[in-house]
């Protein structure tokens, strides 16, 4: 599999080649959001905010009420927690499009509580106005701009960094509000988004080697949560749906599914692998994912607990290794 | 910064009626309903002084009767209106106006009608279902463009505003109205800083320093004085000025500030006009009378302002 280093930075100076509205803003963490390519090739569109993440926000909202289009730059953390009112008052109820690019979601960081993402899209969710995308993989990252620029609103990108794998063709651009189709089966419904999808991806072709019948969607629209590819997979699903996600299992994926299949009376099991309801400590993402039963194993817990059978899965099946830079040590030290 | 000719001395004359009017017009809708009335009391000649004098704006575009409340801003809503359309056209030689305490609301509906902005029936909706005219304005309210939200966060957003005309090259000024109570919050401050760091000198800020806030008196809520010397450290130029000497303010105005965001610090008196406020000093926030002997007599102080 190709692994692709550091996309959002080229991504970035491209967008800023062609639009010439684009102003990026950071918060002391220019390098690590991999706007450092666009500070330097567009240094009066480049505004360094240091770490005043309230006074950014809205400052972002006054470039955009001039017709500006603001990409802001930190860890998500950093915007979704600490500014939120900012975002709310600021930003999304005037409905200003502003694109908020938020790092580290989740376990991608060893960082701890203070750095983890854990629930960005539950409190995002619930904002009017909000749309919010997910990358999975470096074409996810490349298409980010394209997509959140079709947005008329604010938008929070749940971004990835470093070396990423390309899981998906780059021909094959993400789109607003449609799900990748992944492969197809009536049993089993899998919703994955984000590192989520790559960690599936280990074990989901030996799933269906043992006859499991697997429809597998990866997820990037969060909200708005209405693509019809989701509804039927739910509808398909004889044996049940399971969601799986670096997020708490409060409020994101999982949850957006489960009010779905509620809205449309689908009477389904729902198993949802995530973050569950706890804060995380500073660790590895492969530790991580594992204590917290969102990789592969407890996919395939999850996947025999629906179908009621063993599959007999044992250590070398899981032996596949895993590409993205948030696994590797040396990345791991570029907070 | 504009070098308009100074006009003659009768714009004191015209600017203290717009701040007899505003302190009129509030104090008429206090004995009826109560509200926010030392507010008007100690920024009436602030806010008289900036429509009178200081900002430039363009005629209102707003209808005199503002339109009822529609729905909140969303994509697909053409229909919505913002405040801002009281202060004027947007216009790269014309000033914009901020009002970061909504709470202020009346006291700026007042200057809008005592500018002719927006029709002396236009607060005959204050405060009622369904209006555009709120107790504590959001944007849509006549000459808000920014919910303020909690407070503090207006500030960032006009020095964004600030940043994307200078780049523009618009001649025009960014104004900004903050409260004294506000400057607790520390993103007042990180915005001031950014200012300072972008060197941004087309923005006016003007603090309604009355002392004052909900709990009572700012000194024993949340000291900010020596709050000049707090402005002038983190980078900005800041005078101070009596905020009722319509002249103080003028000259104040006029400083240069070269590379630097301009901070006035308006020193005023929330019970300026109004003697029987002293009575509830220092709870002042919000006027609400504990019974018909004390309405009667704000109605008597309504009638000794005659008209």
């Amino acid at each position: 599999m190709e692994t692709v280093n550091r996309v959002h930075a080229k991504a970035l100076v491209d967008w800023g080649r062609t639009h010439p509205e684009a102003v990026v803003l950071s918060g002391d963490l220019t390098a690590s959001c991999e706007a450092d390519g666009f500070r330097d090739a567009y240094p009066d569109r480049f505004l360094s905010m240091g770490l005043a993440e309230q006074n950014m926000m809205g400052f972002a909202a006054g470039l955009a009420r001039e017709g500006l289009r603001p990409l802001v730059h930190t860890f998500a953390v950093f915007m979704y927690r600490r500014a939120l009112d900012q975002i709310e008052m600021s930003i999304a109820y005037p409905n200003l499009p502003v694109c908020i690019l938020g790092f580290l979601p989740g376990v991608t960081t060893p960082g701890g509580a203070s750095h983890q993402a854990i629930n960005d899209i539950a409190v995002l969710r619930s904002l009017p106005n909000m749309t919010i995308i997910e990358a999975g993989d470096a074409t996810d990252v490349e298409s980010m701009l394209e997509v959140a620029g079709q947005v008329d609103g604010p938008v929070y990108c749940r971004m990835l960094r470093g070396a990423l794998p390309r899981l998906f063709a780059a021909s094959h651009p993400m789109r607003l509000g449609q799900a990748r189709f992944l492969g197809d089966g009536d049993e089993i419904a899998l919703l994955s988004s984000g590192i989520c999808t790559e960690e599936a991806l280990r074990v989901v072709d030996l799933l269906r080697a043992r006859g499991v019948g697997l429809r597998h969607l990866h997820v990037t629209t969060l909200k708005p949560f209405d693509d019809p590819q989701i509804l039927d997979a739910c509808r398909s699903a004889r044996m049940g749906v399971i969601t799986m996600e670096n997020h708490t299992r409060l409020g994101g994926l999982g949850t957006c599914v489960a009010e779905l299949m509620a809205d449309h009376g689908i009477a389904k099991r729902q198993i949802r692998l995530a973050l569950n309801d706890t804060y995380l400590q500073g660790a590895s993402p492969k530790f991580l994912m594992a204590r917290h039963g969102i990789d592969a194993a407890a996919l395939v817990r999850a996947v025999e607990e629906l179908a009621g059978r063993s599959l007999d899965f044992d250590d070398r099946d899981f032996g596949i290794q895993r590409t993205g830079t948030y696994f590797s040590d040396v990345q791991q030290e570029a907070l | 910064m504009s070098q308009a000719p100074r006009a003659n001395d009768c714009w004191i004359t015209e600017c203290q009626a717009l701040a007899d009017g505003i302190r009129r017009r509030v104090l008429s809708h206090t004995v009826t309903h109560g509200g926010y009335l030392s507010q008007a009391c100690s920024s009436a000649e602030v806010v008289g002084f900036l429509y009178g004098r200081g900002m430039n704006l363009g005629p209102s575009e707003g209808p005199l009767v503002p339109p009822p409340y529609s729905v909140a801003p969303s994509t697909g809503n053409p229909g919505y209106t913002s405040g801002m359309l009281y202060n004027g056209r947007r216009a790269a030689n014309k000033d914009r106006f901020f009002l970061s305490p909504t709470h202020y609301a009346m006291t700026l509906y007042a200057a809008l009608i005592e500018s002719g902005r927006l029709g002396p029936d236009g607060l005959s909706q204050f405060n009622t279902d369904g209006s555009t005219v709120e107790m504590i304005g959001g944007e849509h309210s006549p000459g808000h463009e920014t919910n303020g939200g909690s407070l503090g966060q207006t500030i960032s957003q006009a020095a964004g505003v600030a940043w994307a005309r200078r780049r523009k090259g618009d001649a025009g000024k960014v104004w900004v109205f903050l409260s004294d109570g506000e400057c607790q919050e520390g993103q007042v401050w990180e915005a001031i800083m950014n200012l300072a760091f972008q060197k941004l000198d087309n923005i006016h800020i003007v603090v309604d320093n009355n002392g004052q806030q909900v709990d009572g008196r700012t000194k024993q809520v949340m000291g900010l004085e020596p709050l000049d010397a707090k402005f002038i450290a983190f980078g900005a130029h800041c005078l101070r000025a009596d905020g009722h000497d319509l002249a103080a303010l003028d000259a104040a105005f006029e400083t240069p500030h070269p590379g630097k965001p301009l901070v006035v610090i308006a020193d005023t008196d929330p019970t300026r006009g109004i003697g029987l406020l002293k009575e509830r000093w220092p709870n002042l926030h919000y006027i609400r009378f504990k019974g018909e002997d004390e309405r009667a007599r704000y109605v008597e102080a309504l009638k000794a302002m005659g008209d």
